[in-house]
């Protein structure tokens, strides 16, 4: 499903790496957790896999693809079969909740009717069913994040990166997404998460990948979230944040 | 689905930058009215050069008792002498560039005078005055020259004259116009191309969030430049219609309404002429403005 060879990245201007020879391997239907400070590469890593930056070293495969080989131009086809999910949910303010969802289908030149047939079952999904004509601005935090969602897997992707998609909400409602996001893994899809909630990670006893300083320190199935001290970054604002 | 889609982002984008999507379309409106202005001079030259210069003869002017030519030593042209042009001019060497000739003596010459000119002067001339001529018609103007030199000098001719130099200061200055014409158009589509490529990138970033969207879930980069090229080809292209307009209201109204009364003797361009300027001014305003808003917009494409 994915597979990380030898993995560097190296910022232009910096000299520590944000990746540091990363070796990795993720399976189809996986749910990862992906833990470590700020600044640890966990972005990095999900932005290298969504190819918005290419590896200074080594090859990524994902979904069978050579990530660095793909050509710009085959990178909006790739991105199909990715669904992201974000901290700050990135609705866009001025579309209705029904209409944020069926723009990602809209923009990648899907039917009308698929849309009509689509959306309302992955709102009702992410129990959303009541609130399709409202605005982002008329939702919890929790719900627009379940929109986010929703607009990440209705094209029904095969893996979903999400990139501290609690960071911004309180522990019941994070309760909630989770719940969601575990549905969503068992309907086959991988889902791999970058977070720093502890309560979450070690509830939920998943694989978890530790990052410090860019390289791999822990990958343990069914871990928890051990780290005790947050590490001191030296290079702070490497611009590695998503 | 998508034609529908693609057309709401254009509208939505004309509707958000209003103020200039208007600079747009009046900066390319100027620039293009330059440049039909400098097209229709140049189409203007060559109309009067093809008019003036098919009637434009060379004069070949024999010497008269008056004539201050040296080699005319103050004596008329011989019989033998004028003989002796004709021969020339029928010569095998310059047979084949003359159209035509014809001979004018004295009594002709004189005429020609008292019918153009003032005729109190005319008291004073006598028909011995005026040099006998021979009027040659070449088949290509240009290669007067030859001609020139070949009777330059020949006993009894006083001088040769190519009329066209006569017509070559107004020539001279219309071109100075439209060369300033075409200058200004430069400058001004420098400032339209400039000012359309600030407008889409405005326009792009007051949509950068759904630009960040539609990456993100895998627009396809075609599917994310077409509206702001539209945008930016709606804008110059309203410009283009406006520049049209004026440019065949100015021949309409202008060449055709007054300088063709005022000087009718002139042919001047016609509406035929600036209905051909129309597209390429059409043309010209789609081209430039969809380059720019591609090159604008293709740093949000960057995947």
């Amino acid at each position: 499903m994915i597979r990380f060879d030898q993995v560097t990245k190296l910022y232009a201007g910096t000299t520590r790496p944000a990746l540091n020879s990363v070796d990795l391997e993720i399976l189809r239907g996986e749910f990862v957790f992906l833990v470590g400070a700020s600044g640890s590469g966990k972005s990095s890593f999900l932005r290298l896999i969504l190819k918005e930056e290419n590896p200074t070293k080594g090859e990524i495969h994902v979904l069978g693809q050579n990530v660095g080989r793909l050509s710009s131009r085959k990178v909006p086809y790739f991105r199909r079969n990715l669904g992201v999910v974000f901290q700050d949910f990135r609705l866009l303010p001025q579309k209705s909740v029904f209409d944020n969802v069926a723009f990602t289908l809209q923009v990648i030149g899907k039917s009308k009717g698929f849309i009509q047939e689509a959306v309302p079952d992955v709102l009702k999904m992410v129990g959303l069913a009541g609130k399709a004509s409202r605005f982002p601005h008329e939702l919890s935090g929790g719900e627009q994040q379940r929109v986010a969602i929703a607009r990440a897997i209705v094209n029904r992707p095969a893996l979903l990166l999400a990139d501290e998609p609690t960071g911004n909400l309180d522990p019941a409602t994070s309760a909630g997404i989770m719940t969601l996001l575990e549905r969503i893994s068992q309907s086959g899809t991988t889902v791999i998460m970058a977070t720093h909630d502890a309560g979450i990670v070690d509830q939920m006893k998943r694989r978890v990948i530790e990052l410090v300083a860019g390289q791999i320190v822990r990958d343990e199935r069914q871990g928890g979230y051990l780290t005790q001290a947050i590490p001191v970054q030296q290079g702070f604002g490497t611009g590695a944040e998503l | 689905m998508r034609f529908g889609l693609i057309m709401s982002e254009v509208g939505q984008g004309l509707r958000r930058n209003f103020s200039m999507v208007v600079s747009v379309v009046l900066v390319t409106f100027i620039s293009l009215t330059f440049v039909g202005a400098a097209i229709l001079l140049q189409m203007q030259i060559n109309e009067m050069k093809g008019y003036w210069y098919d009637r434009a003869q060379v004069a070949v002017y024999l010497c008269t008792d008056t004539a201050l030519a040296a080699h005319c030593n103050m004596t008329e042209a011989t019989e033998e002498q004028k003989a002796n042009v004709a021969a020339i001019l029928d010569s095998p060497e310059l047979a084949p560039l003359i159209n035509a000739y014809e001979f004018e003596n004295h009594e002709e010459a004189y005429e020609k005078y008292v019918d153009f000119a003032d005729t109190s002067e005319g008291d004073y001339i006598t028909p011995e005055m005026l040099p006998e001529t021979y009027w040659v018609n070449m088949v290509d103007p240009s290669q007067s020259d030859v001609l020139i030199e070949t009777l330059s000098g020949t006993p009894g001719v006083d001088e040769v004259a190519d009329q066209r130099k006569y017509l070559d200061p107004i020539f001279d200055a219309l071109n100075a116009a439209s060369y300033t014409a075409i200058g200004i158009a430069a400058l001004m589509l420098v400032a339209a191309v400039l000012l359309i490529a600030t407008t889409i990138r405005l326009s792009a970033f007051s949509r950068r969030r759904e630009l960040g969207i539609m990456r993100l879930v895998g627009a396809s980069n075609r599917f994310i430049q077409t509206p702001f090229v539209l945008e930016g080809v709606i804008a110059a292209v309203i410009g283009a219609v406006l520049a049209g307009g004026a440019t065949v209201a100015v021949v309409h109204f202008f060449v055709q309404g007054y300088l063709a009364e005022l000087m009718a003797s002139t042919s001047f361009v016609g509406l035929t002429e600036a209905l051909i300027v129309v597209p390429v001014l059409l043309a010209v305003g789609i081209l430039l403005a969809a380059l720019s808003a591609n090159v604008a917009i293709s740093r949000y494409l960057k995947v």
